[in-house]
């Protein structure tokens, strides 16, 4: 038993991270999702990971840094269909039927891969046609209003649909879980500088309270998505439903709070657009929509027994 | 990463299953709860089973009688022995899990040999006297006086929340020996006996109706200086040492008590906005558990456990005072009756979690300065 890092699994983190730092600075991450991001990303390595033989752990451990670096674009839907679509990949899960659907970054994609109960479909992009949002709720997630999806080529069944919900909810965890982290970084570094009443904010106890419980909500979600990952790696052990829902909600929940919490902290400034913590809470919402909401898992049988 | 144990922590979980099963029906029936010489007998009955099987001071070095366990095995042993709803540490807390860490650390070696043994069998039962009326939060400005008189400490003052005071044979006591210094320089950590002559010990009731505190009156009682541990002054370092022998497994029995709890009321559930919450408690505490695993994991790898040790207890606390609010909404009227219904109970006992061992807010305070960096309150 042991849920801390190996040290291959730190240099993965540290390699990441900082592969991430040199080319991805905020300016470019304002700037969105492009094929050059795309390409950038698929040569690190990204999108390859299960390929190359890394385990969920791991995977999960390089989406933490995704997060962490508010990289856009359709991350979890190109490490899925990592092999099996090509071009730039998107993705829907379990859209409702009949329902004019949202699809994410649709100018940039390929393909569109649908998850539903009967399988996994793939769509060409660009025979989907819909209204691009004028205001996204993320600037960085641009969504377009789709009529129709229309069909596609089924390329998985059923069980495959199910297993993608299940990697997709660990990852997009990891992801939601690097934004809590973040957040709470560039709240506590605020914080230490920002002076008011002629003493930096941080040393009021109103402040360091959200903080440290930001810090908790951080530490808490990144036992649950290593533990998640963990389980991934070896599914013959009871309770890999119960371990992804739980890293899904409480990531979910952190990245939230924890966006509120440094918008927060940053007070007025938390209420600009200069300031970077709104893409971070706004991502957190956006992730909150995939893979099965908070409320979706807190409601399952993954998490009471009915 | 990896959730599988060793095949020897398999084999020490088996082993300990195998005895759990063999020793748990021949115990006497627990005495009522209130009845504390007969719950002392009981506790230390249980020790002295524990000892004789070689489990007593698991994480006791073997040179003091303990097993030497990895945090791995503290924490396979915590985990099996709760869910097989055996005997809690009970009486044998402070002298187990604080004071006799505390010896092996600091102690003499006359003081370590004369308790040592027989905290482990189960002979000995601690208390503990640091906290008083005026130093809760601020313990360190505690006020108890130690004078010296020759060869021996005169103590007057009163301490509070002294867990089984009324049936100990010693006390981990803090006491100023020196009112003039700063305040955390000038505290002594001493061996107190018990029965010595000027100790009146006067039960607290606490609002589950229970009495295992106690508040201690001390009236120019002799201890001699030999029982000091530690030097001169130096108390309030001697009593920080202990902490490092839980190695992150300090919430394990809670947490499984608590998960076992959360399946008690699941079928009780009828209302779907209960039922949400009762997710989102599974996954905050499952969530909590392999914190404890990462705790004991970077125990096991760095000595220590980082910092998922240090929020554990702050998130415990709350989370289990969030899953006690939701016991009684779902329980509704029948929740109007304690009679022994433990989910009832559950709200009252988690009261006192966000209070006791460093209150939530104090635990805050400690997070945002240790770990995150912020500047410190004053001290």
């Amino acid at each position: 038993m042991d849920l801390e890092l190996s040290d291959d699994q730190v240099a993965l983190r540290d390699g990441i991270a900082s592969m991430l730092g040199g080319r991805f600075d905020i300016a470019r991450i304002r700037a969105g999702f492009d094929r050059a991001m795309w390409d950038e990303l698929g040569a690190a390595g990204v999108f390859s990971l299960g390929a190359d033989g890394f385990g969920w752990a791991d995977r999960v451990v390089v989406f933490e840094q995704l997060g962490v670096a508010c990289v856009p674009g359709p991350l979890v839907a190109g490490s899925l269909a990592n092999g099996l679509v090509d071009g730039i990949v998107g993705g829907i899960d379990r859209p409702s039927p009949g329902e004019r659907a949202f699809v994410e970054h649709l100018d940039a994609l390929d393909h569109v891969v649908v998850l539903d109960d009967d399988g996994v479909w793939a769509l060409d992009a660009r025979a989907i046609t819909g209204d691009l949002s004028p205001w996204p709720l993320d600037p960085l997630t641009p969504v377009t209003r789709v009529a129709a999806l229309g069909s596609g080529e089924r390329i998985g069944d059923a069980a495959l649909a199910h297993a993608w919900v299940r990697h997709g909810a660990a990852l997009t965890a990891a992801i939601a879980l690097g934004l809590a982290q973040r957040c709470t970084d560039l709240a506590v570094e605020y914080a230490a500088t920002r002076e008011q009443f002629d003493r930096p904010i941080g040393s009021f106890q109103a402040i360091k309270h959200l903080l440290a419980d930001m810090l908790v909500r951080t530490e808490l979600a990144r036992a649950a998505v290593y533990a998640a990952g963990a389980h991934l790696d070896d599914p013959d052990l009871p309770g890999l439903d119960r371990a992804v829902a739980g890293a899904k909600v409480l990531a979910g929940e952190a990245a939230i709070a924890n966006g509120k919490s440094a918008t927060q902290v940053f007070g007025g400034m938390g209420f600009t657009w200069e300031v970077d913590v709104h893409l971070y809470l706004k991502r957190a919402w956006v992730l909150d929509t995939h893979f099965g909401s908070c409320d979706h898992w807190s409601d399952s049988p993954a998490l009471v027994t009915p | 990463m990896e959730l599988r144990y060793s095949d020897a922590e398999e084999e020490f979980r088996a082993e300990l299953r195998t005895w759990l099963v063999a020793t748990l029906p021949s115990l006497p029936p627990e005495p009522p709860r209130e009845a504390w010489v007969e719950r002392r007998r009981w506790d230390t009955d249980w020790q002295r089973r524990l000892f004789e099987a070689g489990y007593a001071g698991l994480a006791w070095p073997s040179e003091y009688g303990g097993r030497g366990a990895s945090p791995t095995e503290q924490l396979v042993f915590l985990e099996e022995t709760t869910r097989a709803r055996a005997p809690y540490v009970g009486v044998n807390f402070v002298g187990t899990l604080h004071a006799g860490p505390t010896l092996i650390a600091e102690g003499t070696d006359e003081q370590k040999s004369a308790h040592l043994p027989r905290i482990l069998r189960g002979d000995e039962v601690w208390c503990q006297g640091f906290s008083e009326p005026g130093a809760g939060s601020d313990l360190a400005s505690l006020r108890t006086r130690a004078e010296r008189d020759g060869d021996h400490y005169v103590l007057n003052g009163q301490k509070i929340w002294c867990s089984f005071g009324q049936i100990a044979d010693f006390g981990e006591f803090l006491v100023r020996t020196d009112p003039d210094a700063a305040k955390h320089r000038g505290i002594s950590w001493l061996i107190l006996p018990m029965d010595a002559p000027g100790i009146e010990v006067r039960p607290l009731r606490t609002v589950l109706g229970s009495s295992e505190f106690s508040e201690v009156f001390l009236t120019d009682v002799r201890v001699p200086v030999s029982n000091r541990v530690g030097a001169e002054n130096d108390g309030w370092r001697v009593t920080n040492v202990t902490l490092s022998f839980e190695r992150g497994t300090a919430f394990v029995s809670e947490l499984v008590d608590t998960l076992r709890l959360i399946e008690d009321l699941a079928p009780l559930v009828t209302d779907a906005g209960h039922r949400r919450e009762l997710g989102r408690c599974t996954a905050e505490f499952d969530g909590l558990w392999a914190l404890t695993k990462r705790s004991v994991s970077q125990a096991a790898r760095h000595g220590a456990p980082g910092t998922a040790g240090m929020v554990t207890k702050l998130a415990y606390s709350e989370a289990r005072q969030r899953f006690g609010e939701l016991c009684l909404r779902v329980l509704d009227r029948d929740a109007l009756a304690i009679d022994g219904n433990e989910l009832v109970e559950e709200r009252l006992r988690t009261l006192a979690l966000t209070i006791a061992a460093g209150a939530s807010q104090i635990q805050r305070n400690i997070i945002s300065e240790r770990v995150l960096g912020l500047p410190r309150e004053p001290r």
